[in-house]
């Protein structure tokens, strides 16, 4: 049987990937999947945990994000879409209208 | 019946304070004559009240003193203090003065305020000087009393500078503020003690365990010396004695009728009362009794020895009752209580009427107060010159007048005291009646005979107004005869109001058991010899004012550096301005402005701004709009408190 902490090893380096992809890429797409991959992560760790307690909470968790993370591609798809169509653009740099 | 009798004290100050608050809220949009008639109105209950107290208190098997409590004011562990107010004997006459006379100046000011600016405010204040003062001279325990104290202060402060727009009363009025707080600060710590040694500011809680524990003073307890001098302080910054005697001739700065009823007849006989009524503690030190003798009598004649050389009216009358106050404190330091509180009485009412009839002087020549520019007014302004003449006689101590028989009590008793200096004492005393005496004549020739000086038209001299000759005529007669109520027996009187305040000085003094052992002979001598000293005054006057004017002046011209330090008030003012008011000035402008205002003050409100625009001038940086900058601030935070959580648990245990 694997141990608990390879998964755990395996989430944390997919996690740190994500948000170094988050912090470094330009291209709000990419930035997107990369808050996929650590989303997904966590739902490892979840997933994990819930074998080695042998308990199912951890399962269900897992499937809230799934949904969440759906309905997030959704919305986050339809407000990419939006943005190019305001701004030709998808550079975040670009995106800076927050600093009023 | 008492229960009658307290409801009807408390009425005695509220009365006046109701008045104030209708005069003061909406007197402004009143007409004049609604205002006066409020302000009399309220006087003159609290008078008749006490008129009718008097007649309650003196019917046969009347109580010694009534006294009403209310419910607890202060009640904290160890201490409580009522509102309550005490009435014997000798609150009867402070009561009887206050309103009485107030009430008379009142009447008095209807006329002389009658074309200043700003009558609805002159009458409130005087209304408010009339609660307090009412509160001062009921009050059954030290604290309440200085409520009153405290209170008067202010309506003296407002009054002075009721003219405020000329800066001279503004600044006299804050220098009898100041100089009135130094001698607050002894009466506070004469409290605070008073506190911590009896538990009590009570006067009969206090005089009482007093009584009960001779063996304080036979063991020399230091803290009875402590409390008097802590008070005697106290009563010479209101009773205008040296070293604080300094505000009160400024105060003149105030409109006449107030320097008659504030700073001559009243308030500043406060610190008089005081003594008297706190006459157990006083008998306990003889210490702090021979300073208030001392105080008293060097007060006396340095006043009188500045007075004999003023110009202005007002500030001869200030000078002299400085020099009366002083007679009053040798009498109660001399253990005399019955006879300082004669002359209160006595004072209130020839002072008062000096100050009103100086008042209607300086009215008829339109507001001169310079005595080189009066003479003959005897024959334009005939009442105010035969009332006055009253007044300057029973001053002056020339018998029958009321002046006389108190003075000469004060002397009789200083010389039969047992205080080792009492010759001494008596000789300035003696000294000091003659300067009164020749000042007030000096003042009385240069104003009433000779030729008229004043500047301006023969005709437009003229009379005062009834309204304002009603008091000068009523004190007058008070100052004539107020004094057959002391008549000793040596001169065939049964000194009555000596047995009036029986109950209150019950203890039988010192000089009381030398009194009726030294004889007649020595009392008459005495009075002889004082009334002689009186009459070479007015002499003397008479000589250098009437009969060759300009005897002073070459008199003056031979000692020039004599008239000068006395013409200059011995330059008190100023070496108190070098010793005092310089440093403490330099202190405050070096120290407590530069330092600790800008320094302290200004800087820690600098370093705060400077801190805050730091900070957001980081923040600002942080706050790019940048998406991943907010990320990465996101991270580094999630970072940082997973470190401490993981971290922090191996160094600091549980977190």
């Amino acid at each position: 049987m694997v141990p608990t902490a390879y998964y755990l090893i395996l989430a944390a380096m997919l996690f740190s990937i994500g948000i170094a992809a988050f912090l470094i890429k330009r291209n709000v797409i990419t930035i997107f999947i990369s808050i996929e991959l650590m989303l997904n992560a966590v739902n490892l760790t979840f997933v994990a945990f819930a074998h080695m307690w042998h308990q199912v909470a951890g399962q269900i968790f897992v499937f809230f994000v799934m949904v969440v993370a759906a309905a997030e591609a959704a919305v986050g798809l339809a407000i990419i879409i939006s943005i190019y169509r305001t701004r030709q653009t998808l550079n975040v740099d670009a995106l800076d209208r927050m600093k009023s | 019946m008492s229960a009658v009798q307290e409801n009807y004290l408390w009425l005695i100050p509220l009365l006046p304070l109701a008045g104030f608050l209708i005069n003061g809220t909406l007197g402004r949009k009143l007409p004049r004559v609604v205002v006066s008639t409020v302000a009399l109105l309220f006087t003159a209950a609290p008078a008749a009240i006490v008129a009718w107290l008097w007649v309650t208190m003196c019917s046969a098997g009347a109580p010694d003193a009534i006294e009403v409590v209310s419910r607890p004011w202060i009640a904290i562990t160890g201490l409580t203090v009522n509102f309550a107010f005490n009435v014997d004997h000798l609150t009867l006459i402070m009561l009887a003065v206050v309103t009485g006379v107030g009430f008379l100046i009142h009447i008095y000011s209807v006329g002389y305020m009658a074309h200043e600016e700003g009558y609805w405010r002159f009458f409130a204040y005087l209304n408010l000087f009339m609660f307090f003062m009412s509160v001062l001279v009921l009050a059954a325990n030290f604290l309440l009393l200085f409520v009153g104290w405290e209170g008067v202060g202010l309506s003296s402060y407002l009054l002075i500078g009721f003219y405020f727009k000329r800066k001279s009363a503004a600044n006299a009025g804050k220098k009898a503020f100041v100089v009135n707080r130094i001698g607050d600060l002894g009466f506070l710590l004469a409290m605070f003690l008073l506190i911590v040694h009896f538990g009590s500011l009570d006067f009969s809680q206090i005089f009482d365990s007093i009584t009960q524990h001779p063996e304080w003073q036979a063991q020399g307890a230091h803290f009875l010396p402590a409390i008097c001098l802590l008070l005697v302080l106290g009563a010479a910054g209101k009773s205008a004695q040296i070293p604080l005697y300094i505000w009160l001739p400024d105060a003149m700065e105030g409109p006449t009728p107030v320097s008659a009823l504030i700073h001559a007849a009243t308030m500043v006989t406060a610190g008089v009362y005081m003594v008297a009524r706190c006459h157990v503690l006083f008998n306990s030190s003889p210490l702090a009794l021979t300073v208030v003798a001392i105080i008293g009598a060097v007060t006396a004649i340095f006043a009188a020895s500045i007075g004999m050389v003023q110009h202005d009216i007002k500030r001869v009358l200030a000078y002299s009752t400085i020099s009366q106050l002083g007679y009053m404190f040798l009498a109660c330091g001399v253990g005399a209580y019955a006879a300082g509180i004669f002359h209160l009485l006595t004072h209130a009412f020839f002072k008062a009427l000096l100050f009103l009839a100086a008042g209607s002087v300086i009215h008829a020549l339109s507001g001169e107060q310079d005595l080189r520019k009066m003479g003959g007014l005897r024959t334009k302004t005939p009442i105010t010159f035969w009332t006055m003449s009253a007044g300057v006689f029973a001053i002056a101590g020339i018998p029958p007048f009321a002046g006389f028989f108190s003075k000469d009590e004060i002397l009789y008793r200083t010389f039969t005291s047992p205080n080792p200096l009492h010759i001494t004492l008596w000789i300035v005393g003696l000294l000091t009646a003659g300067m009164t005496s020749f000042y007030m004549f000096r003042l009385w020739f240069k104003t009433f005979f000779g030729e008229q000086r004043a500047e301006q038209q023969e005709g437009s001299v003229h009379e005062s107004s009834w309204i304002m000759l009603l008091p000068l005529v009523v004190l007058a007669f008070l100052s004539v005869v107020g004094g057959w109520i002391g008549v000793p027996s040596v001169l065939f009187g049964s000194n009555h109001i000596e047995h009036f305040l029986d109950p209150v000085f019950a203890n039988p003094g010192a000089a009381e058991v030398v009194a009726s052992t030294s004889g007649h002979g020595l009392e008459l001598a005495l009075a002889v010899i004082s009334v002689l000293t009186a009459l070479a005054g007015f002499y003397i006057a008479y000589l250098f004012y009437y009969q060759k004017p300009g005897t002073a002046a070459a008199l003056a011209e031979r000692n020039r550096p004599a008239y000068a330090l006395v013409s200059n008030k011995y330059w008190v003012d100023e070496l108190y301005n070098v010793a005092l008011v310089t440093p403490l000035l330099m202190f405050t402008r070096g120290i407590l402005e530069l330092v600790v205002d800008r320094g302290i003050v200004d800087g820690s409100g600098a370093a705060a701004g400077a801190t805050i625009r730091g900070l957001a001038w980081l923040e600002r940086k942080q706050i790019s709009g940048n998406i991943r900058s907010y990320a990465g601030w996101l991270a580094i935070g999630a970072a940082v408190v997973m470190a401490v959580m993981i971290f922090g648990r191996l160094h600091w245990g549980t977190l």
